[in-house]
């Protein structure tokens, strides 16, 4: 770090309003000339890009502080306007003073008893703490719209009595109207603005702060402006087009606009115009001041540049989601990240990302030089190839290139506490991340591993965290730069202590699919792997002496598992093909694993016992040797797959003309008026409801019937049963009947009146023409039920693309709402007011991520003795 | 080895914002199915739709339901359903058609009489009801099926046609019997348990029944519990809303959770939504108001009410560019490098 360095920190911002007095205070220049350049393409001096306000060009110096380009942080300028102004936003506010206070005393006319009530609250403020202030928000906040609503109310009295005087002298009060944006009337004549200001400027200060204005910081009179302050030439660059061309910001373009208004109407008053000619270009400027402000004004036309695009002025720049505060602000660019596509690896472990060379060479690490590492970093230094220094920083802070011609010097140059930095190389750290982020683990943290390449590598075993797949999916990397981000990294983010998810304490980061399907094959009851295919898989995990053949000559899968146990492990499971597994010291004895089994026991019990880093080993050993036991192994379907027997071909259309039957039979009872009406639904929702049940209870009695036939054999039934991939459903659908389809959880009813397709009969309600698909997707769909299973298709479809946006919404505001809550050293749960939102956080003080399991085992005895 | 002591929270540990996430992260994957209650209500949302509602604090659910359950002397089948027939609301409009003679001034009332049967009401009944409604109207003329009626005004008042309108919209929604919010009531049998399920919502209505037990109601209108049993309640109904919301789907989520998220919207003493009229929108911090939802509008406040903004909050500080008050953030550890050197 560099140690000369002074960092300051903000403590508080305060918001409050120009002065006019503030503004040519600040104003480094008075600009006059409503142009930019001169023939020379030169800044003119009293113009919108007088030097006086910085510079953006390379080359010319700010006349204010004598900076180039980059150093000049700009300064602000001020327009003199020949009338005053109102400020559009301002609009309402002066409106509400306006209708609060009384003409000729220049006091509250509404009610006494609220002014008591504001005054008791002043006092209140200026005699609490300043903490409690805080803690206060909804006085010290909401006054204002207190007083906004006590003063409409008492309006609204006095209209009825139709007669409004100041309670104080007794005058009659006017009538105001307010004419959005920025025209008052009283007693329906319009007020020009240095009216309005005149009255403004004469309210005493008590009264301004019962007004919430404050008498130092917001007087009421500076909301109508006489000065107007010009940003600085870098919130406003002009660009140059290849054609060299210049062409000016928006809000340039607006400004030369006011100041060529205010330049006629000087001309005009100084010529003594008639008064009409005068009103009317003080609206003009009037209408260009308000829509330099906010181009967006309710009753206003935007202004528009030449080619018809409304201009984006300042409101504009400030607001939503590509505004400043959200695109600018709440979020920044960074340095030092990467992205590209993801491919997956098995043979990497999970806290590893492969990174392409190209990458690594183009990220760098900072490396402090010490005593220590003097030799290695002059070698980065004097390195021709890949890890290599690119840049060394000398003590002065100078920052040097590293090229071949120097590279000699600025080794021999290098003495402890110079930094080199460094290209990337194996075993950095480096933050893995992947949009939209969700929830934390979404970003973790990674070993860096160099591959050849252009995709990051990434063990499909991390894939749900991410919620990645690999089907053209981009993951960014970041480098964290200095010791405290990387030590943070590496101890609050790796990803092996992400394996349990924060959300359930559940394993989230597990082996899935084709690993669970692989480690089935391996500890099946009857798999026997030869003496070679044994040392095969125990190379995979290191083991380079045999054991003992369990099995005659041959190694059962089980003996082979059981090498990717912690010894001493010993646990039972309740299997979810029905078996118990059973794990003693460390040794497979009964039972074959699936998903479950492994997921929600075996891995869990593993981190909680054994840690994370073994935890970690488990998982990268299972998608090793599972992933070699698959491939030889091999699953795979094919259309024979799904091919039923004659026999439960047979079946097949005895339940499903039985069931048709029923319906039918249904049918006929409702159109005889015989169905019995369930409780709370007409006839009709009965006849539905009941044919509901039966079609979607037939799905049941196919299943048995396709499980039956196709058997344990069947790759799609193994799947579904170990969970590994898919459910019996899919297997139904594909072999049996794709059974029936729905819109809005009720049959299909849409299209044509009566029916869902021009050719059906009108008012038929059978199974088929109400979107029951009695094919498989094996033996391929009739045309009616193609079109009507499309219907049910389009539904889901529609409905994932809204829920994204709502959820998305949903997330941003709970976010939002609850960011600032902290728990507390003492375990309760605090807002950023330092209000307490629980005493004690969950009820117990528990982190959610590992209290749901390790409150199973006992641990009471080395609760009290930290050995660490 | 995972240690008991280990499980504590971490100090300074960000909750809300793991809170939220863990609450807004499964909503991608919810379902917008809506829920059926037997014979009271349909489509009453579940899901994310159902979720919304409740962090948004809304008075109304879209579906309002009511369980309730009886006083033991009530909890035979019979005796609910007449409790469930005493409480369910029957207008005049669902008996009855109700239309308007603008000519005559007149408004006339058809009795329905299949409707009536149906439901139990009697032609006599409905006459009953009229009566109430005395110092608005008169019984003009009346014979067994039909009643017309004609407006009474005070005195000054004159009779518009407006008036009649209004007026003939107060008749057809007049109850005749009921609990008024109570659409539909029906006996359910669930684990061995009968009570009564009725659509609507009115828990002081209902609540002062004789046949009720006022000690076990459950509605899953959040306002109102909090309205008539107060916030402590109104929090507790909260977790279960959402807690179930989330189990519906098998979408499992820590209850600590779901009790920060319940918690946080209780915690002012009444109940709060999220977003931009709730919590988001009292937030001290300037900053962290602009930067959710109407930015303008908080800055302009601020300035002219000269506010500060203390830079509390998350936004604040990564708006500032300034490290985060929580967490590690909070934590200020300088090693010794003179003790060090020793």
């Amino acid at each position: 770090m560099k140690s000369t360095e002074v960092r300051k920190v903000i403590e508080k911002i305060k918001f409050s309003i120009f002065s006019p007095e503030l503004i040519r205070k600040m104003s480094a220049a008075k600009i006059t000339v409503p142009d930019t350049y001169d023939d020379d393409g030169y800044p003119i001096d009293g113009g919108l890009i007088d030097t006086r306000l910085g510079v953006v060009e390379p080359g010319l110096r700010c006349k204010t502080c004598g900076g180039k380009a980059k150093e000049c942080p700009g300064h602000f300028g001020h327009i003199e306007l020949v009338r005053p102004i109102i400020h559009v936003e301002f609009g309402k506010h002066i409106y509400t003073i306006l209708k609060a206070l009384c003409p000729a005393c220049k006091k509250l006319v509404a009610d006494k008893s609220i002014i008591t009530m504001i005054e008791k609250e002043d006092e209140e403020l200026v005699t609490l703490p300043k903490e409690r202030i805080i803690g206060l928000p909804k006085v010290a906040t909401e006054k204002f719209n207190v007083i906004e609503e006590k003063v409409e109310k008492s309006e609204k009295k006095a209209k009825k009595e139709d007669k409004k005087t100041c309670p104080y002298c007794n005058t009659e009060l006017p009538e105001w109207k307010y004419l959005k944006p920025t025209t008052f009337y009283r007693n329906k004549e319009e007020l020009l603005p240095n009216e309005i200001m005149d009255l403004l400027s004469r309210i005493n200060d008590e009264e301004i702060k019962k007004l919430g204005f404050d008498p130092v910081y917001s007087r009421p009179e500076w909301t109508v402006l006489t000065a107007l302050l010009v940003p600085p030439v870098n919130v406003r660059p002009s660009i140059t087009l290849e054609t060299g061309e210049r062409s000016e910001d928006d809000l340039t373009h607006k400004l030369v606009d006011i100041l060529r208004i205010n330049q006629k109407l000087e001309a005009n008053i100084n010529a003594g115009a008639p008064q009409l000619i005068i009103e009317d270009l003080w609206e003009l400027l009037q209408y260009h001041c308000t829509t330099f402000f906010d181009n967006e004004t309710t009753n206003i036309p935007p202004a528009r540049h030449r080619s018809g695009r409304p201009l984006k002025t300042l409101v504009q720049r400030l607001k939503g989601k590509e505004g400043r505060f959200r695109y600018n602000l709440s979020g920044k660019r960074v340095n030092f990240s990467a992205r590209t596509v993801i491919s997956p690896d098995p043979f990497i472990s999970i806290s590893e990302v492969g990174i392409p060379q190209e990458i690594a060479e183009e990220l760098t690490i900072p490396i402090t030089v010490t005593e220590w590492n003097l030799e290695q970093s002059k070698n980065y230094v004097l390195s021709e190839n890949y890890p290599k220094a690119i840049y060394v920083i000398r003590p002065d802070q100078k920052r040097v290139k590293v090229i071949a011609l120097t590279k000699k010097e600025v080794s021999d140059a290098l003495v402890v506490g110079s930094i080199i930095e460094r290209q990337l190389i194996n075993k950095d750290i480096a933050l893995f991340n992947r949009q939209p982020s969700l929830h934390r683990i979404s970003i973790m943290a990674h070993e860096v591993r160099v591959f050849p390449g252009k995709t990051f590598r990434l063990n499909p075993a991390v894939t749900a965290p991410y919620n990645a797949d690999f089907d053209g999916d981009e993951m960014n990397l970041h480098i964290p730069q200095t010791i405290e981000a990387q030590t943070e990294a590496k101890i609050l983010m790796k990803v092996e202590d992400q394996i349990l998810s924060p959300r359930h304490g559940h394993a989230i980061i597990k082996p899935q699919e084709d690993y669970v399907s692989g480690l089935y094959f391996l500890t099946l009851g009857e798999s026997k792997f030869t003496k070679k295919e044994a040392a095969k898989l125990l190379y995979i995990l290191g083991i380079t002496e045999l054991p003992k053949p369990d099995n005659g000559n041959c190694y059962s899968g089980k003996l082979i598992f059981s090498h990717l146990l912690p010894k001493d492990l010993s646990i039972k499971i309740q299997s979810k093909l029905g078996e118990e597994i059973i794990i003693k010291n460390g040794k497979l004895i009964n039972g074959t694993i699936e998903s479950k089994a492994i997921e929600n026991e075996l891995l869990e019990q593993i981190f909680i016992q054994y840690g994370s880093a073994v935890a970690r080993q488990f998982i990268d050993n299972v998608t090793k040797i599972a992933t070699q036991v698959i491939t030889s192994n091999g699953l795979s379907v094919s259309l024979k797959s799904y091919s039923l027997s004659s026999e439960t071909e047979e079946k097949l259309k005895e339940i499903n003309s039985k069931m048709n039957r029923e319906v039918e039979n249904l049918i006929l009872k409702y159109k005889n008026k015989t169905l019995q009406r369930a409780p709370g639904l007409s006839l009709k929702e009965t006849l539905e409801s009941m044919i509901m049940q039966l079609t979607s209870k037939i799905r049941e009695d196919i299943g048995k019937l396709v499980e039956s036939d196709l058997g344990m054999e069947n790759a799609s039934v193994i799947m579904a049963k170990i969970g590994a991939r898919g459910s019996l459903l899919n297997a139904i659908q594909m072999s049996a009947t794709v059974a029936q389809q729905s819109v809005r959880s009720k049959r299909l009813n849409r299209g044509y009146r009566k029916r869902n397709l021009p050719f059906y009969h009108p008012g038929i309600l059978s199974a088929r023409e109400r979107g029951f698909v009695f094919s498989s997707f094996r033996k391929g769909l009739e045309p009616d039920e193609f079109y009507l299973h499309s219907m049910g298709g389009r539904e889901s479809l529609v409905n994932t693309a809204i829920r994204t946006a709502r959820s998305g919404y949903m997330q941003r505001r709970l976010i939002n709402a609850f960011q600032d809550l902290v728990a507390q050293p003492n375990k309760t749960v605090m807002d950023a007011n330092g209000v307490i939102v629980q005493f004690i956080y969950g009820g117990d003080g528990k982190d959610a991520m590992l209290a749901s399991k390790t409150e199973a085992i006992d641990v009471a005895k080395q609760d009290d003795v930290d050995t660490a | 080895m995972i240690r008991k002591m280990d499980t504590q929270i971490a100090p300074y540990e960000a909750v809300g914002i793991i809170a939220a996430q863990s609450i807004g992260e499964p909503g991608t994957q919810m379902t917008m199915r809506t829920f059926h209650y037997a014979g009271v209500a349909e489509h009453v949302p579940t899901g994310l739709p159902r979720l919304i509602e409740i962090v948004d604090a809304k008075k109304e659910p879209k579906k309002a339901i009511l369980d309730i359950y009886l006083k033991s002397d009530y909890k035979s089948e019979e005796k609910a359903n007449d409790v469930a027939y005493d409480l369910e609301s029957v207008p005049i409009s669902d008996v009855a058609l109700v239309s308007d003679d603008l000519e005559k001034r007149k408004i006339i009332i058809k009795f329905h009489e299949k409707n009536g049967k149906e439901i139990g009401i009697t032609f006599k009944m409905l006459c009953e009801t009229i009566e109430k409604l005395k110092d608005m109207v008169s019984i003009h003329t009346k014979d067994n099926k039909k009643i017309i009626l004609s407006p009474q005004m005070k005195k000054n008042d004159e009779l518009t046609l407006r008036s009649l309108r209004r007026l003939t919209n107060s008749v057809r929604s007049l109850l005749i019997k009921g609990v008024p919010g109570i659409k539909r009531a029906v006996v359910i049998k669930e684990g061995g348990e009968i009570f009564i399920r009725a659509s609507g919502s009115n828990i002081l209505g209902v609540i002062t029944h004789p046949a009720i037990n006022p000690k076990r109601i459950y509605a899953n209108n959040i306002k109102q519990i909090y309205e008539v049993f107060g916030i402590e309640a109104a929090r507790n109904a909260i977790l279960k809303e959402i807690k179930q919301v989330l189990d519906i789907q098998k979408l499992y989520v820590d209850v600590r959770y779901i009790m920060l998220v319940a918690d946080a919207l209780c915690a002012e003493g009444i109940v709060k939504s999220i977003g931009r009229h709730g919590l988001s929108g009292q937030k001290i911090g300037v900053f962290g108001r602009a930067a959710f939802e109407e930015t303008i509008k908080h800055l302009v406040n601020a300035s002219v009410r000269a506010t500060e903004d203390n830079l509390v909050g998350v936004t604040e500080n990564i708006i500032v560019g300034q490290t985060v008050p929580m967490g590690t953030g909070k934590i200020k550890l300088i090693m010794n490098s003179e003790k060090k050197k020793k």
